[in-house]
């Protein structure tokens, strides 16, 4: 049975059709100009437009741009062309294709599309700090929780996405705008005049060979410390959800978390797949929620990684509140012993934000004089609003 | 010549392309549009610009675009050594400024890049730009008047058309978003990996002497690795090199020494985690189910 559209009788003819149909599939959100047209007729010519399979592919090649688009595009064309004798089936949204991050096509399709509906990963936690138990801790505990706690119920991908734009950004505020002076490149944007004049003497005073010079990138590496105990848990979605985006962004950043233990995530959030980094994350971050030992973890910090990874170029950020359990002294020797590393330390408390917040808790003070930059941080509009701080530190 | 006809060309010099590509393919070349190829590492997009330009009988002229390739890499540069030297002997014969000027801005002073090069030949080449996303989005732009126009605007000499229409085809891997300019000026097919009998006729061609019962081992095989949860996933070009090792070693049975399978999946398996994921056991279940 053919299953090929009757058209009215006095459908004014092919060219007609084709212009109905790039019509149709504009409505659905193909971006398609008048040439297109054009081009879909041509192309029908050169195929055997009698046999639908034929015209399938030619419309396909022409009206396409993107693997979203191809994969929308049979359904489309089906229900233009061949509606005859259809049942009307209900359209069931397929489930988003086994994930192949290594080809991502370079186009979203439609924007409404482009994401799916909801998220069926994590329980709608309302505003977001309906995860916390409720108890509204905020000391400092000595108690290490052994409960493992999933972060992939805590962190959202469209939250990474957002955080990634957020995280962009603010490292590139961070990152020193291109150093003022030129140094020698062999493709650079002006001429090296002493260079070429010196290499002109080799050749009889003729400058034939002609020597370039370049702005060198001056990168600043983030390294970021987030706090992950029982105190932070509150705002360790937003966190979390940054430092993976962080490491979306930046190829040269740093990640760490700590609560009475540190461990470095940068490995298993530069994942491709963003679920499973976070997942990866959330099996290293064994401990979640539980005491907080920031003095000891920022000294093992200094002792351990930093010797690898800060130097003078480096932001290190620091996510957390500041309620330690471990004397002031400990956490003064450790910021201490970091600076003198020679990079900048920026400490993001979410309490500061709050109202007659004072830093008065003892590893807080104990902390300042060696901050660079001290700033409330509990949203992630907080974090883009950063921004413009950074730029002149 | 037909779609069909194109597609048993291209069949007949070891390239087996699909439907979708056939006539996507054959519409680039009657209508004179570049064709924009999408689709992951290893499934023939560069390939088939070999092979359409060996059918042809034509010059492949390839161009590599990588992060921070300019137009003096691409389309054309001056040739300023020569430029300099003539200066300096056109003053030692005492000509004057503008007889020198505009010999030293002609043809033979210009120095012809790929692009430049496709549009000179007399007989219509195949034009490959590889992997477009990896160049710049401003060589995008330059793209744009030499691929509608075939044409290049060179300020000292005035515009160069195309002798004969060069054949465009541009492969991206998605590592970033092409603009739509870029988009609307092509036709565009994804290219995807082989089913089971398209990836055989694909083995056959390319490996002749493979026995049957191995080929078919060897695509079911990699059929079946394609469904586990890979980072890399093979393309095409490594179930060749697969089938080349296998017969290099002289194995005629996937499933009779799982030590040597598991040697010869260095040439599938191309991350660390992916070879930590196929253990000999994972290995031997596959190659089980695939035989």
């Amino acid at each position: 049975m053919s299953r090929v559209t009757k058209f009215a009788a006095r459908d004014p003819g092919p060219a007609a059709r084709v212009a109905g149909f790039m019509a149709h599939l504009r409505e659905n959100g193909l971006r398609l100009g008048v040439s297109e047209t054009d081009l879909a007729l041509a192309a029908l010519c050169e195929v055997d437009a009698s046999q639908p399979a034929h015209s399938r592919q030619a419309l396909k090649a022409v009206c396409t741009g993107c693997k979203e688009e191809v994969d929308r595009f049979d359904a489309l064309f089906d229900s233009y062309w061949m509606d005859m004798g259809r049942v009307r089936q209900k359209i069931v949204q397929s489930p988003p294709a086994k994930g192949n991050d290594a080809v991502h096509s370079s186009r979203d399709g439609m924007g409404e599309d482009a994401s799916g509906a909801g998220s069926a990963n994590a329980p709608d936690g309302g505003d977001g700090a309906a995860e916390s138990d409720g108890e509204g801790r905020l000391i400092a505990t000595q108690v290490r929780n052994l409960m493992r706690k999933d972060l992939r119920d805590l962190v959202r991908p469209e939250d990474i996405a957002e955080a990634e734009a957020v995280a962009r950004r603010l490292g590139a505020a961070l990152r020193d705008r291109r150093s003022r002076r030129r140094t020698a490149a062999r493709k650079g944007d002006r001429l090296h005049f002493r260079k070429t004049i010196r290499a002109s003497l080799a050749t009889g005073g003729e400058p034939v060979r002609l020597m370039r010079k370049h702005r060198p990138d001056r990168p600043r590496k983030i390294v970021a410390l987030c706090d992950v105990s029982g105190s932070m848990t509150v705002y360790a979605q937003i966190f979390l959800a940054f430092l993976a985006g962080l490491m979306r962004s930046d190829a040269t950043a740093d990640a760490y978390l700590f609560h009475t233990r540190l461990v470095r995530i940068t490995e298993a959030l530069r994942d491709k797949d963003t679920m499973r980094a976070i997942g990866r994350m959330s099996l290293m971050a064994d401990g979640f929620g539980g005491g907080s030992a920031i003095g000891p973890s920022l000294h093992r910090f200094a002792k351990s990684y930093a010797k690898r990874f800060v130097e003078g170029r480096s932001v290190v950020l620091i996510l957390s509140d500041g309620y330690d359990t471990a004397p002031p002294a400990v956490m003064d020797a450790a910021l201490a012993d970091l600076k003198k590393r020679g990079c900048k330390i920026i400490w993001l408390n979410p309490l500061k934000g709050w109202r007659d917040y004072a830093p008065v808790a003892d590893g807080m003070a104990a902390a300042l004089p060696h901050l660079d930059l001290f700033r409330a941080a509990n949203t992630l509009a907080d974090l883009a609003n950063l921004e413009r701080e950074v730029t002149h530190l | 010549m037909t779609w069909t006809d194109l597609q048993t060309a291209l069949a007949a010099d070891g390239y087996v392309a699909s439907d979708d590509l056939s006539v996507a393919l054959h519409l680039s070349l009657t209508l004179g549009r570049p064709l924009l190829l999408e689709g992951a590492a290893g499934v023939g997009k560069t390939q088939l610009a070999a092979s359409l330009a060996a059918q042809r009988d034509t010059r492949l002229i390839r161009l590599q675009c990588y992060e921070g390739l300019d137009a003096a890499q691409a389309i054309y540069e001056w040739n300023y050594q020569r430029q300099l030297l003539t200066i300096r002997a056109a003053a030692e014969d005492g000509e004057t400024g503008k007889a020198v000027e505009e010999r030293i801005f002609s043809r033979d002073f210009l120095l012809e890049r790929p692009l430049l090069a496709a549009l000179t030949q007399a007989e219509p080449p195949v034009l490959l730009i590889d992997e477009i996303d990896r160049a710049d989005e401003e060589f995008e732009a330059y793209l744009l008047e030499i691929l509608s126009e075939f044409q290049i605007t060179i300020p000292e000499l005035g515009t160069i058309s195309a002798k004969a229409k060069p054949i465009v085809i541009l492969t991206s891997n998605g590592t970033r978003d092409l603009s739509d300019a870029l988009r609307r000026r092509c036709l565009y097919s994804y290219v995807d990996y082989p089913d089971r009998t398209t990836e055989l006729a694909i083995l056959n061609a390319r490996c002749p002497g493979l026995e049957a019962r191995l080929g078919a081992q060897i695509v079911g095989f990699v059929q079946k690795l394609r469904e586990e949860e890979l980072e890399k996933v093979p393309g095409i070009a490594e179930t060749l090199d697969f089938a080349a090792a296998l017969m290099g070693l002289g194995i005629a049975d996937l499933t009779s020494d799982p030590a040597a399978l598991q040697h010869t999946l260095s040439t599938l398996l191309k991350t660390q985690s992916d070879r930590a994921h196929i253990t000999p056991e994972v290995a031997g279940r596959i190659a089980g189910r695939a035989a």
